[in-house]
């Protein structure tokens, strides 16, 4: 394993983006992207998927601030006894989840009397724009109390799991259910649901994609709340047919009497490094069509564990899609308590004048980094970025729900700047991209200054030794931000 | 299997050692099977055994049966719990369904609805099975099963509303096509075109069940599918589903001989859907689908196992599509009419149950002729008030898409076809004489005040 690990280490040290060099802009609400436990050999995590879930240590995100992880020694305590601590999940989860009340009490205690546990961090995610806590009564007068409410660090797979923890308490309808599942899935999303909740809600389902789609529409026709996980997003095509033809078409075709607004159905999505044909592809463009059903991506654990509650409670039936690369990598203070963020609504992440920039899912952090890069380029890319450039004022838009979109924020966005880039990992033709770009040249053509421009993957498979130049990575980004402001 | 505790005798292995020689089924010597990969109750063998067949020998599997083509009860079989009034109403059902079908498939051939389907040859697989289960177990059908909501006693002129797709079409609101019904208050799911998708679903709705604590051990799902449809990825998954994740559902599989022009014999080589059942671990039964006593015996006991037993079984009803596959199918074209004829004369599962209750007195030709007359007389009227219905308000096209708040697209796209309708409307012939078939001609659509 250890070899393993230094191979790993090395394969991925050459997909790190270009050093960030000056100070730059930072994205207030982007969360920090960095190996998990701080750096913690979880190399050695012994599933066979755990090439997917490494990153190297340190920050490979050049742009984050480090600064607070620094802090918080005891956030760190912390984030080992949650149920994610081992490098062999199986082995201590019981254990780690029977522990888990008492640890977080003694968290919530030391908060109480005033130790350092990340006020900063702690502060930021309660105050999550859009948050809406789940346990307020809405009859009440509308009111903003985050005291006595706690943070704790988790990274995108812990708020995933947390996520489904709460649904799972609160609605005793709720199942969850997939390949592997039972065991904690394996990316971890469900790591002791199944212990705690029991099998008869937690459970695998045979390798049948179509079957589990299928299990899942039946589930909710029932009015039972069917959180279903499709292990790749690559393996969603053989329930194509009933998300499309049936989930996405029940309400409507028996004229409003039947539905399956409580099916959600969950899959890891995006370039992973070295997924290849089958482990990497963002199918999101090819349900765009499924009127009916709604998409949404989070890029973040604070916004995976908001949307997801949101889409699991949502009455439609929702495709839920987790960019994997940040289920270990993306870190950040998450609320610990039941809450939601609304869908349909993008996030304006930056305020700019200049040129929108939209994206969803891991290119945001390409984003980022293309965006400090263009701020202060270094050495050997300043005679690429021309000085005049460096000071442009960008919009960043996380778009979030790609179902229904936010067509009234991307406009209005796009009316300010007068240019639009998008960008994601789907190949151009067919993808989210042209949707959103026809649509904004309709609402805003006499307020474009440049072609919307689309930076996305080549219209190929993602063919494995070559995905650097596949994906729409910072430089092209940067790119493709630069032609923008110059056309 | 035989019990792992049997003594080993000389006598007793030779005994078993001759029937392994003589049959095709895999013997299993005792305590010879162990820890192997995938299945570790499998019996060790010396033997390589190849096998083809559930029953031995060649054997297909047996048919079950109660009553013959003349009504009479064949020997041996037990007549399933029944009173008078119970039978009568089992043959009324039958006896309306193609009633009712030649009414709707007569409307089609006028091109006063668009599409149908008959159930002809079917009656007393759909009406028997149906009798044999609780009113408000779950029915997700594939489309010829209108026969358990008349069961269940959905007015014919319900049907029609949906076959006209009229303003009172509360099934489906004018969106689906013909024969395309649901109705929550009867617990039958709306049918839905692609073949086999509700197989699944059917495995999802028994786990529902299941978890329900006012349903568990009181209801089962039951999915209807035809032999073709059995032949879809989504029949594997279902039955996969309903026995691993044990749920309460029941399979019951119509196979009729045709999927469309395909018979069954090129849509697979093995013995039928039944034979696919002990594959999964599911308990089954092949019954005479053109005996209703047979069929209620075969479902109630399937039920019973169904729900005590909280897992799936399957039954495979054979029988004959009497009819053409839809009104847009001439079956001729691939099957001799005489092979049709002589199905409806030497099998009709209509008069074998005719037969039988006119040997107990419970029917007789005038009662008949009485029946038929009302009947008919009672369609007719239905189809005329169903036809004389406007279609669903305009509006109604963008409904229900989505629960909660209306997506953008959806309610621009509305505002855009109702400016469009406003302009053309009156002048654009097409759109003109379509818009008058709508309830309000489009009135509420088209008017710009309109608040939402």
């Amino acid at each position: 394993m250890g070899n393993l690990g230094v191979e790993l280490y090395g394969h991925l040290r050459k997909l790190i983006p270009l050093p960030r060099v000056g100070s730059g802009r930072s994205m207030q609400r982007m969360t920090e992207v960095k190996s998990s436990a701080g750096g913690k050999a979880d190399h050695r995590f012994a599933l066979f998927w755990s090439p997917f879930l490494s990153v190297p240590e340190a920050s490979w995100r050049p742009g984050c601030s480090n600064v607070e992880d620094e802090n918080d020694d005891n956030d760190d305590d912390l984030q080992g006894t949650t149920v994610d601590s081992g490098h062999y999940p199986h082995a201590n989860s019981t254990q780690l989840i029977q522990r888990l009340p008492q640890i977080q009490a003694l968290a919530r205690a030391s908060t109480r009397m005033g130790l350092p546990l990340n006020p900063s961090g702690r502060e930021k995610a309660l105050r999550t724009p859009g948050l809406r806590w789940a346990d307020e009564d809405d009859a009440g007068p509308e009111r903003e109390i985050i005291s006595g409410r706690d943070a704790r660090k988790m990274n995108l797979y812990q708020a995933v799991r947390d996520a489904m923890s709460h649904a799972l308490m609160k609605d005793e309808t709720a199942v969850v259910f997939g390949e592997d599942v039972a065991f904690g899935g394996v990316f971890r999303c469900s790591m002791g649901l199944a212990e705690e909740f029991g099998r008869e809600r937690v459970f695998n389902t045979p390798l049948t994609e179509q079957g589990i789609a299928g299990f899942g529409i039946g589930l909710a026709a029932m009015g039972h709340t069917a959180i279903a996980e499709i292990q790749f997003a690559d393996y969603i095509f053989p329930a194509f047919d009933q998300i499309v033809n049936e989930a996405a078409k029940y309400r409507y075709r028996s004229g409003g009497q039947f539905n399956v607004g409580g099916l959600t159905i969950r899959t890891p999505t995006m370039s992973v490094g070295h997924g290849g044909l089958y482990h990497s592809q963002s199918p999101e463009g090819y349900f765009l069509g499924a009127s009916g059903l709604k998409i949404v991506i989070p890029r973040s654990p604070i916004q995976a564990k908001g949307l997801l509650l949101s889409s699991i409670r949502d009455p439609n039936p929702v495709l839920f899609m987790e960019p994997k690369i940040l289920y270990r990598s993306a870190v950040e203070q998450v609320p610990v308590d039941d809450y939601e963020l609304p869908l349909g609504s993008a996030e304006v992440l930056s305020r700019g004048s200049d040129l929108t920039l939209l994206s969803w899912g891991t290119p945001l952090y390409h984003c980022e980094t293309a965006l400090s890069l263009l701020s202060s380029p270094p050495p050997p890319l300043s005679d690429l970025v021309p000085p005049l450039l460096r000071t442009a004022n960008i919009e960043v838009i996380d778009l979030r729900t790609i179902l229904p979109w936010d067509v009234h924020t991307i406009t209005e966005s796009v009316k300010k700047t007068g240019r639009l880039v998008i960008v994601h990992e789907a190949s151009i033709t067919g993808g989210v991209g042209a949707e959103i770009a026809a649509e904004i040249q309709k609402r805003c053509f006499l307020k474009l200054k440049a072609p919307v421009k689309r930076v996305a993957a080549w219209d190929l498979p993602a063919a494995l030794q070559y995905e650097k130049f596949l994906i729409p990575d910072t430089i092209r980004i940067l790119d493709g931000i630069m032609e923008t402001l110059t056309y | 299997m035989l019990a792992l505790s049997r003594r080993i005798a000389p006598l007793d292995t030779f005994r078993r050692m001759s029937r392994c020689l003589a049959t095709a089924t895999p013997e299993k010597p005792d305590r010879k099977h162990g820890n192997l990969p995938g299945s570790s109750q499998s019996a060790i063998t010396s033997h390589p055994h190849f096998f083809n067949s559930i029953m031995g020998d060649d054997n297909l599997i047996p048919t079950y049966r109660v009553i013959d083509t003349d009504g009479k009860p064949i020997d041996g079989a037990q007549l399933p719990d029944f009173d008078e009034g119970f039978c009568r109403k089992l043959y009324e059902t039958m006896s309306t369904l193609p009633l009712m079908d030649n009414v709707l498939y007569n409307v089609q051939r006028q091109g006063k609805i668009s599409f149908y389907m008959t159930s002809h040859g079917e009656e007393a697989s759909i009406v028997g099975s149906a009798a044999a289960l609780a009113p408000d177990d779950e029915v997700l059908g594939q489309y010829r099963e209108v026969g358990v909501l008349l069961w269940r006693g959905l007015n014919p002129e319900e049907f029609m509303n949906q076959c006209f797709g009229n303003e009172n079409d509360i099934a489906s609101k004018g969106r689906q096509m013909p024969v395309h019904i649901g109705s929550p208050k009867y617990h039958f799911h709306t049918i839905s075109s692609p073949l086999a998708t509700q197989i699944p679903q059917a495995a999802g709705v028994g786990y529902a069940l299941k978890r329900n604590s006012e349903r568990k051990g009181k209801n089962c799902a039951v999915v209807y599918f035809g032999e073709g449809a059995a032949s879809e990825g989504d029949f594997h998954a279902g039955m996969l589903l309903a026995s691993t994740i044990p749920s309460p559902t029941l399979f019951f599989a119509r196979n009729n001989g045709f999927a469309i022009s395909t018979p069954a014999s090129e849509q697979f080589h093995g013995d039928g859907v039944a034979a696919r059942g002990p594959g999964y671990g599911v308990d089954t039964i092949r019954v005479d689908g053109n005996d209703v006593l047979a069929v209620l015996n075969a479902t109630r006991e399937a039920r019973r196992r169904c729900i005590e037993e909280g897992r799936a079984v399957l039954i495979e009803a054979m029988t004959y599509r009497v009819g053409h596959h839809s009104t847009s199918d001439d079956s001729f074209a691939y099957r001799p009419r005489a092979e049709v004829e002589g199905w409806v004369r030497a099998d009709n599962p209509l008069s074998r149950f005719r037969l039988f209750l006119q040997d107990r007195g419970w029917w007789s030709s005038e009662e008949e002729e009485q029946f038929k007359t009302k009947v008919k007389a009672e369609l007719i009227a239905s189809f005329r008030r169903a036809e004389s219905k406007k279609r669903p308000a305009l509006e109604e096209l963008f409904t229900d898409i989505y629960a909660g708040s209306e997506p953008w697209n959806i309610k621009e796209q509305r505002d855009e076809l109702a400016a469009l309708v406003r302009k053309y409307g009156g002048v654009w012939d097409p759109w003109k004489k379509e818009l008058t078939k709508f309830k309000g001609s489009g009135g509420s659509f088209t008017r710009s005040d309109r608040n939402d």
